[in-house]
């Protein structure tokens, strides 16, 4: 069939010229990072097994970590207001309510023992020249300090929400909302949900004087963070189309593997929370995704009935001109 | 001699899946011209009914139209009272009545203009008159002032809800569906 | 005055007033296409279709795009895309069919090319096809700034300055064109209306013109035969079908047509909902931002084998090739000497000359996207000199062509 033939041939270079311009010409501008699955292989893994009411004492004592952390759960507020928390600490120390579910344990015992290390920046923290990470080290309560960290691990664990329990967006505001804003709306089942600011949800204000003097409070926070990381840290409202979710999940990963000397942190992430920071991403920044793929579906089988039709009606038409 | 134009079986059912595909799309533009989600959101307003005084005309403001907002003294009470037809204009929040109407005049959609020592509005255009449970006093518009859905919660009236009591004033003919 | 009756029917009082049964027959019944012919013949009706879905997805963008820079980005990628019913769908048809509509000119080009339908009283065909794809090209240039995103900014800034000229320097045309020393609201403004009104008003006329150009020299055909269209007609007409070299525009040519519609339309909506990326660049996700030249700068793949015309050479003389390179193709009908308006393939040297510029053409199209560097830097440089070589020797190839 010579109208195969042709077919063919245009497929080919059409195919070709595609492979060219995309799949090659972007294997040659990124370099392909691929993920280790939040595997953190180069912590050291938690030996000693943790007991959850040692741990609570020692984060409330020895540890003195609500010195600057709130714990909701525990009905202890936050000592400071996020904007103060940041001109004093460079960015608002998270609330640990939720830590327990959204970092992975091994992480959290590093950090515990050595942020700067834990959070690969070193470059930017060294103690050596007097650069001191805002979070103090913890040298341990007197104990062995390996079982004193498995201890408030298991503490952090023991209060924190069951993974069913955790919603995206609590995994996203733990993880990564105090630096980084999504000035989108969104809606999810049925419940509206506002923008998010890096000191929380952007409330309705009546009173043009309120919504400004929360405007400056936000601006207050950025500055204050912009002078912490060097440069403000982007919108995410639509990084799921703008980088995708390889990128996202191995840059969140090891964010050394793309930008070196960046001063974003690694938050260590459980594999599990990664996947439910990206649910959020895609919740404001696709959040027609189902209804795409939904509607796609019905589309594409109505379009081969509809070519169907065409080919049989060409069929009749052109039995007379043969 | 047969007319080369005309559509075989095949041409026609192909017409008909074509046909199909046009109405479905017809669907999707329809949608596309439907009021935005954050439109119909924003079609709810919250007032704090503990805010106001008394005599005093306050504008707010509930899909893009104005709603006055006028707490009753004990003297207009009990004046209302007298008339079952004003009382029941109005809406009672805790111990307190208000009049809560849409500021548009009912009969071409002018606002009226509150008189504190009258106790009455008065629309510029075309003189019509209404009291301060919002009745019309003074013709040509056809009926007092229309009041919007509204329900009341706790001291609070969130307008664009329809509570009970709304309903109720649908139901004895006291506004019309604003 | 015409002589009106009372109408027998609507389809009657339509006729009496309209003559809608002699505009059909012209346009329609009577208006002869050659039988021999494949599926390539159908990528005007392609065209025509992709052409009508843009339009059709474009207003209902434009029911809610605002063209203002602190506002244009967020209205369609949080507007549009999530709020308005639908809007997602319009934004998808809309943007890959603005890159689908190029596969198909480009393939409705090069079968131009192959089977000669550019000569022999076919050239107003070709120039009017060749003013649409300018037309075109400036349309997508304009849309592409809409969103204002980093590509459509640094994409504004880059093309406008190719109009400084080099070392000409006319920075005063490039500030004027943009109506600011940026791209920035002016401009935005500016291209908003270009692509929402003066290029369409401009590609609806030549598509009329286009088709126009067609009626008198007739649709070409695969084996570039002359055919009697008059004689062939009334073959036709009279009843002998089977025999004629001729069918109807409609329904015989239009059931074809929609055949080749539809397989094209599952391949355009399977990119619509599954494969959008490609035309959908994530770059121009990012908010647009003037301090910040995104990493990698490149066109959308249609302008590529142009703009590495640009890239290999110095400045101005980037700027020239450049400039050739937009103008080339429309000298074809007058470079190509051969008095034969057969296909390529039966057409000596210009067989190979057909062929060694379409893959010039991809290869420069594939060099345009990488990075300039190392092997790709010459790969590209060769590509864009045999570009220019082949048109060089295009008259002289096709001076000693022997008629067929």
């Amino acid at each position: 069939m010579k109208e195969l033939f042709i077919l063919a041939v245009v497929t080919v270079f059409t195919l070709l010229t595609y492979y060219l311009v995309e799949p090659f010409a972007h294997s040659q501008m990124h370099k392909h990072v691929e993920s280790e699955g939040f595997a953190y292989k180069d912590l050291p893994a938690l030996t000693k097994k943790g007991d959850a009411a040692r741990g609570k004492d020692l984060v409330m004592g020895a540890g003195a970590c609500a010195g600057c952390h709130g714990i909701e759960v525990e009905g202890m507020p936050a000592p400071m207001d996020p904007v103060t928390a940041a001109q004093s600490y460079g960015v608002n120390p998270p609330d640990l309510s939720n830590a327990g579910a959204v970092f992975d344990p091994k992480f959290l015992a590093a950090l515990i023992k050595n942020p700067a290390h834990a959070l690969m920046v070193e470059h930017k923290f060294d103690a050596n020249k007097g650069q001191m990470h805002p979070m103090t080290s913890f040298y341990g309560a007197g104990g062995d300090l390996d079982q004193e960290v498995a201890d408030m691990v298991a503490y952090l664990q023991s209060i924190a929400p069951k993974a069913e329990e955790l919603t995206p967006k609590m995994a996203f505001e733990t993880a990564c909302g105090r630096c980084h804003a999504i000035h989108y709306p969104y809606v999810k089942d049925g419940e509206a949900h506002p923008a998010w600011t890096q000191i929380g949800e952007k409330p309705t204000f009546k009173k043009k004087q309120d919504a400004l003097a929360f405007e400056t409070k936000v601006l207050d926070y950025q500055d204050a963070l912009t002078k912490y990381m060097g440069t403000l840290p982007p919108d995410l409202s639509m990084y799921i189309r703008s980088r995708g979710e390889h990128y996202i999940k191995t840059f969140v990963e090891n964010p050394q593997n793309y930008l070196k000397g960046t001063a974003m942190p690694r938050v260590g992430v459980s594999a599990e929370s990664a996947e439910k920071i990206i649910e959020h991403l895609e919740d404001v920044g696709d959040s027609k995704r189902h209804m795409r793929e939904e509607i796609g579906k019905n589309v594409m089988i109505y379009i081969i009935i509809f070519a169907i039709f065409a080919i049989l009606w060409k069929k009749e038409v052109w039995k007379e001109l043969h | 001699m047969k007319n080369s134009s005309r559509r075989g079986f095949m041409g026609k059912a192909f017409g008909a899946v074509a046909g199909v595909g046009a109405v479905a799309s017809l669907y999707a533009m329809k949608r596309s011209w439907d009021p935005l989600p954050s439109v119909k959101a924003a079609g709810f307003t919250t007032l704090d009914m503990s805010a106001y005084k008394e005599n005093e005309l306050v504008t707010e403001k509930w899909r893009g139209k104005p709603i006055f907002v006028l707490k009753q003294t004990a003297e207009m009470v009990k004046k209302a009272k007298s008339n079952p037809k004003d009382i029941e204009r109005l809406i009672k929040v805790g111990n307190d009545y208000f009049m809560v109407c849409l500021g548009l005049c009912t009969h071409l959609g002018c606002i009226p203009g509150y008189n504190p020592e009258e106790k009455s509005f008065l629309c510029a255009c075309h003189g019509g008159m209404y009291d301060f449970t919002g009745d019309v006093t003074k013709a040509p518009p056809p009926r007092g002032l229309d009041i919007p859905p509204f329900k009341i919660d706790g001291n609070k009236l969130v307008l664009g809800e329809e509570g009970p009591e709304y309903k109720k004033m649908l139901e004895n003919g006291t506004t019309l569906r604003a | 005055m015409a002589h009106f009756t009372k109408a027998t029917s609507l389809h009657d009082w339509l006729n009496q007033r309209l003559g809608i049964d002699t505009v059909r027959r012209v346009m329609a019944t009577e208006y002869w296409i050659p039988k021999n012919i494949n599926f390539l013949w159908a990528m005007g009706m392609v065209l025509a279709i992709t052409f009508g879905l843009l339009l059709i997805s474009g207003i209902f963008l434009l029911m809610y795009y605002q063209p203002n820079v602190a506002t244009a980005f967020d209205s369609v990628n949080y507007t549009i895309m999530q709020e308005v019913g639908y809007g997602w769908l319009w934004r998808h048809i809309h943007g890959v069919a603005a890159s689908v509509v190029f596969l198909i000119i480009y393939i409705h080009m090069f079968t131009g090319i192959y089977y000669g339908s550019y000569k022999k009283g076919r050239e107003m065909i070709w120039l009017s096809g060749m003013l649409l794809f300018v037309a075109f090209s400036a349309e997508a240039f304009s849309g592409y700034m809409l969103p204002w995103g980093q590509m459509s900014y640094w994409a504004g800034m880059v093309i406008t300055n190719l109009f400084a000229g080099g070392s000409l320097h006319a920075d005063g045309l490039v500030e004027w064109i943009r109506g600011d020393y940026v791209p920035a609201q002016a401009f935005l403004n500016r291209f908003f209306m270009l692509h929402v009104l003066l290029i369409p008003l401009a590609i609806l006329g030549l598509i009329g013109l286009h088709f126009g150009a067609l009626r008198i020299p007739h649709v070409n055909n695969q084996d570039g035969e002359e055919i009697d269209f008059e004689a062939e007609a009334a073959k036709y007409k009279a009843g002998d079908k089977a025999n004629s070299k001729v069918i109807a525009f409609v329904n015989d040519f239009m059931s074809k047509d929609m055949m080749v519609v539809g397989i094209y339309l599952i391949f355009f909506f399977y990119l619509v909902f599954y494969h959008y990326d490609f035309a959908m660049d994530p770059v121009n996700f990012d908010p647009a931002n003037g301090l910040k030249t995104p990493a990698h700068i490149y066109p959308e793949w249609y302008f590529l084998w142009s703009y590495e015309i640009l890239r290999p050479f110095s400045t101005d003389v980037g700027l020239i090739a450049f400039a050739f390179a937009q103008v080339i193709f429309f000298a074809l009908p007058f470079l190509d000497k051969s008095p034969n308006a057969v296909p390529a393939s039966r057409r000596g040297l210009f067989k190979f000359w057909f062929w060694a510029m379409l893959i010039d053409m991809i290869i420069l199209t594939a060099m345009g996207k990488v990075p300039p560097e190392g092997l790709f830097s010459t790969i590209g440089l060769y590509a864009a000199l045999t570009f220019i070589g082949l048109w060089i020797a295009l008259p002289f190839i096709t001076k000693f062509e022997k008629k067929v």
